[in-house]
């Protein structure tokens, strides 16, 4: 891990910081940001390219702590104790101002400003003595100062993207980390290797990079940067820099402990929004159920209506005067199998994955709910602690002051995350089901055609509602 | 109301009473008869029958009157069945009404209330005595072809109502036909509630009716049977296969899509119950949620109209066995015909050896010759008697036997055509009507989800 430069960091409020990779050069000063989350710059986060001062400012991985530079105390927002700053906790350094987070989603949906493209394809098996599996070809394209290069390609395994998560998730306990992909299908009999299966996981997996991508802070994540650009032998030796085992495993155990002693006081909004996220689950999960169902009835409809049309064919081989009728009831029902299958794809597409995307990112809130009641759980046992002066008051007043830092920061972030997230379900729900109605209205309007065409040949037999109005006519 | 084309048109005059068992040469004899004149009102169209419409003979006059008949309503019964046990069945009013021409007005005329199996019992009775015509199709006894929804129990209302449906259908079919619409026995059924049955079984029909035995084995040593029959024997065969098959698969489909429309209707208790967490999303979803409601219970009525055009698949599914029955009688005249030229020419070849006194054939009577010695002049003389007077009456029956064959022929394929025009007639209209109501469904469809979009849309 470099060295953190001197230059190009200005002492001003929230500036970001660089963090430096082994032979990374700062190419211009870094810009005055007020918006230390993402560090870009508040106004026109793109504009001035390229974003030196901007990556991974407000990730702070336990390597990172161990190289802070004391140019950091100029930073306002580095002004705490860096022994807190562990794996657990959060930069300070999201924004709490009302322009900030206007700002911050301002920088969203301004596809023009993205400096960051990233695909995943070319799936390819590999086979050594011990395992076979897959792994996905990922290609950078960056204006990034902060990259070595404008174009990265490397090679991931589905191992290396759960590393990713983790780290991510470890760095924000309370920011919403996009969801990966299922380990594997459960129910049914999908081999691991189908090629549906590792289409739909390619799919999910260049969704997953995309949206850290698209993600303010997440983006300036180091072992992102790590993850896109290193070798393989790179990522595998960062990967063994970090919190070893038994710490991790420390860290789990008192996790648990404290998530035992239960959330004293949720704060109102927390609580509407854990309220907001179990009925989100549930529905979600129900409409990724009725939705797979639709999918699977389609199909069967398309398979029973490939073997209808070709009656209509054999019969009319019999019957010389219904010939063209006949005929044309089968084009319309071998057409009408096909625009099944279209609607299908048009499903699987576009629905199917998004709709799934939202029952593993409801899962996501949920974990993301319980590491920030979690934080809280920590000030509120030594604040308990403290009221039954069980040790040391001074060092435990200021422990909790600390920790009121953290829990203030905690609930920040995830406030500003939440509401990011509110409003991109929102738009990637709507977009989908207007893609789903939309498939459907086309889907119908392929009829009226056909059908016109079979009537034309009726040849003066006409006669309109068939058979209600016999015997009716009194 | 389009008119069929005038050629479908059929006048005949009206014939006599006849008596309630006429005999075969009385209903050759009716058969027979060549339309004379001109009528303004014409039965024997499929425009009739669509109008509900029947021309029959009346009681006592021999003008054609113009009738309606309508199976209004189907009732449930308990009585006691031949064995003296309870038993639940249901009974279907007919109604009849006579047409005034002068002002269009109907009057009723009769209503009575009958069952399934007397309905059973009128065919049997006009399939024994019109052999030579392709007699109407009842509707079927058990529910076949039924897809999840539909229920296979005969009390059950849906099925009710389509057999009631299809008991109309009957009686128009055999109202409208220009020769079976004269039957005393069919104006009975419609206006003669009570001895109805005793009347038919007095006709004696029963005994009548030829054997299936006869008749297979007619089927299977027939030397040469009019190709035509065979012909249409081979398509009632394809007619029937193709038809259950389509009928099958139609069943299937109907069970799927009923499945697709269903399944959306989950969306919309779901999307109502998210639209309450839900802020700006709320009435969208909620919206959307309500047409997706309408789609799912859309999909009921558009398989009720199905299962008619089903229904009318299977009247014609059933018609095919009434050909082959038509066919199976001329196999049996043809076999009849076949075996009696077969014994005239054996008695011929008989009587000429006798006369000729040579023996080439073998018979008892030549081995009892050899045994017990040749028999005297005299004897032989009263045995070729015999014979001359024995081969003198088959050839009058093998005469009246051609000529029967041939009348047969001749009416059985006039009704054939005439049945064929009716056929491709129905079957084209149904057809079409189907691919209707596939436009109807898409329309439908289409008003759904764009109503759906839009509320997507402003989410």
């Amino acid at each position: 891990m470099g060295k953190l430069g001197g230059e190009g960091l200005a002492a001003a409020a929230g500036r970001a910081r660089t963090l430096g990779m082994e032979g990374e050069r700062l190419a211009s000063p870094a810009r005055s940001s007020g918006l230390p989350a993402g560090g870009a710059g508040g106004e026109s986060p793109g504009v001035d390219a390229p974003l030196l001062g901007s990556s991974g400012s407000s990730t702070l991985l336990q390597a990172e702590v161990l190289d802070l530079d004391e140019d950091e105390d100029d930073l306002e927002v580095f002004s705490k104790d860096a022994s807190l700053m562990d794996m657990n906790s959060f930069s300070p350094m999201m924004p709490t101002s009302p322009l900030s987070m206007i700002n911050q989603i301002k920088f969203e949906d301004e596809p023009d400003l993205k400096d960051l493209f990233i695909t995943v394809d070319e799936p390819e098996s590999h086979v050594t003595t011990i395992e076979t599996f897959i792994t996905y070809r990922i290609i950078t394209k960056t204006s990034r100062g902060e990259f070595d290069s404008s174009e990265f390609e490397v090679r991931r395994r589905y191992q290396d993207f759960l590393w990713l998560k983790g780290k991510l998730e470890e760095a924000h306990p309370t920011l919403i980390i996009p969801p990966l992909p299922e380990k594997f299908i459960v129910k049914g009999m999908v081999e691991r290797f189908n090629d549906d299966f590792i289409e739909t996981r390619r799919k999910a997996l260049h969704k997953f990079l995309n949206r850290i991508a698209d993600h303010p802070t997440l983006t300036f994540n180091e072992d992102f940067k790590v993850f896109l650009t290193a070798q393989a032998w790179e990522l595998s030796s960062h990967k063994k820099q970090g919190p070893g085992l038994l710490s991790r495993m420390g860290q789990t155990v008192r996790a648990v402990a404290l998530s035992m002693r239960g959330v004293k006081s949720r704060p109102e909004e927390f609580m509407e929004m854990n309220n907001f996220i179990e009925v989100f689950s549930q529905k979600i999960n129900l409409i990724d159920k009725i939705s797979q169902r639709i999918y699977k009835e389609e199909r069967e409809y398309s398979d029973e209506m490939k073997e209808y049309g070709p009656i209509h064919i054999l019969w009319s081989a019999s019957e010389e005067d219904l010939v063209d009728t006949l005929k044309g009831i089968a084009s319309c029902i071998d057409k009408c199998s096909k625009a099944t299958e279209k609607r299908m794809s048009g499903l699987s597409e576009a629905l199917l994955p998004v709709v799934h995307e939202y029952v593993l990112y409801s899962e996501m809130l949920m974990g993301v709910m319980k590491r920030r009641d979690q934080i809280q759980a920590e000030l509120d046992s030594k604040v308990e602690a403290l009221t039954y002066k069980k040790a040391d008051t001074d060092l435990l007043t200021e422990e909790i002051g600390k920790l009121e830092d953290k829990v203030e920061c905690a609930n920040n972030a995830l406030k500003a995350d939440w509401e990011r997230w509110r409003h991109n379900m929102q738009n990637d729900i709507k977009s989908a089901f207007t893609d789903m109605a939309e498939e459907n209205i086309q889907y119908y309007e392929q009829f009226p055609t056909l059908g016109v065409n079979v009537c034309r040949k009726r040849q003066g037999f006409w006669h309109a509602g068939g058979r209600k109005e016999q015997g009716k006519l009194l | 109301m389009e008119q069929a084309p005038p050629d479908l048109e059929r006048q005949w005059q009206p014939a006599p009473l006849e008596p309630l068992g006429h005999t075969d040469a009385g209903l050759l004899a009716a058969v027979g008869e060549e339309a004379e004149g001109s009528r303004d009102e014409v039965p024997g169209d499929g425009t009739e029958h669509a109008l509900g419409l029947g021309v029959l003979m009346t009681e006592n006059n021999f003008g054609l009157k113009k009738i309606e008949i309508s199976v209004s309503e189907a009732e449930k019964r308990t009585g006691r069945n031949a064995m003296n046990m309870q038993e639940t069945y249901t009974a279907y009013l007919i109604e009849t009404r006579s047409v005034e021409h002068t002002d269009g007005q109907s009057v009723l005329t009769d209503s009575l209330w009958r069952r399934y199996s007397e309905f059973e019992l009128l065919r049997n009775y006009l399939l024994v005595y019109y052999p030579h015509i392709v007699v109407p199709p009842l509707p079927e006894k058990r529910a076949e072809f039924v897809w999840h929804k539909l229920s296979a129990d005969n009390m059950d209302p849906d099925f009710v109502e389509r057999r009631r449906i299809g008991l109309e259908n009957f009686l128009l079919r055999v109202a409208s036909h220009p020769i079976l619409c004269r039957d005393k026995i069919f104006y009975l059924f419609l206006t003669q509630e009570g001895n109805w049955k005793e009347t038919v079984n007095e006709t004696g029909f029963q005994l009548k009716a030829d054997s299936r035995l006869k008749a297979l084995n007619a089927t299977f040593r027939v030397k040469n049977p009019d190709k035509r029959f065979t012909e249409l024997k081979h398509y009632s065969d394809e007619l029937q296969s193709v038809i259950s098959h389509l009928l099958r698969v139609r069943a299937r489909v109907a069970d799927r899509l009923y499945g697709v429309y269903k399944v959306h209707g989950n969306y919309g208790r779901v999307f109502s119950e998210w639209s309450a967490i839900e802020k700006e999303m709320g009435d969208g979803l909620q919206s959307a949620g309500h047409h997706m409601d309408v789609y799912a219970s859309s999909i009921d009525d558009i398989l009720e109209d199905e299962e008619h055009y089903a229904d009318q698949l299977k009247e014609y599914l059933f018609y095919a066995e009434a050909l082959r029955a038509v066919c199976r009688k001329h196999e049996l005249m043809q076999y009849d015909l076949e075996m009696a030229a077969q014994d005239l020419a054996s008695k011929k070849q008989q009587c000429e050896e006798l006369a000729t006194g040579t023996v080439r054939t073998f018979s008892l009577k030549g081995m009892t010759t050899k045994l017990f010695g040749q028999e005297t002049p005299e004897q032989r003389e009263a045995r070729i008697k015999v014979l001359e007077e024995q081969i003198n009456e088959g050839e009058q029956q093998l005469k009246s036997k051609n000529l029967e064959g041939r009348e047969f022929v001749k009416n059985a394929w006039a009704d054939i055509e005439r049945f064929k025009e009716q056929k491709n007639h129905d079957l084209k209209e149904a057809l079409i009507s189907y691919a209707v109501m596939q436009i109807s469904m898409c329309k439908k469809g289409i008003q759904v989800w764009t109503n759906a979009k839009e509320c997507f849309s402003k989410m």
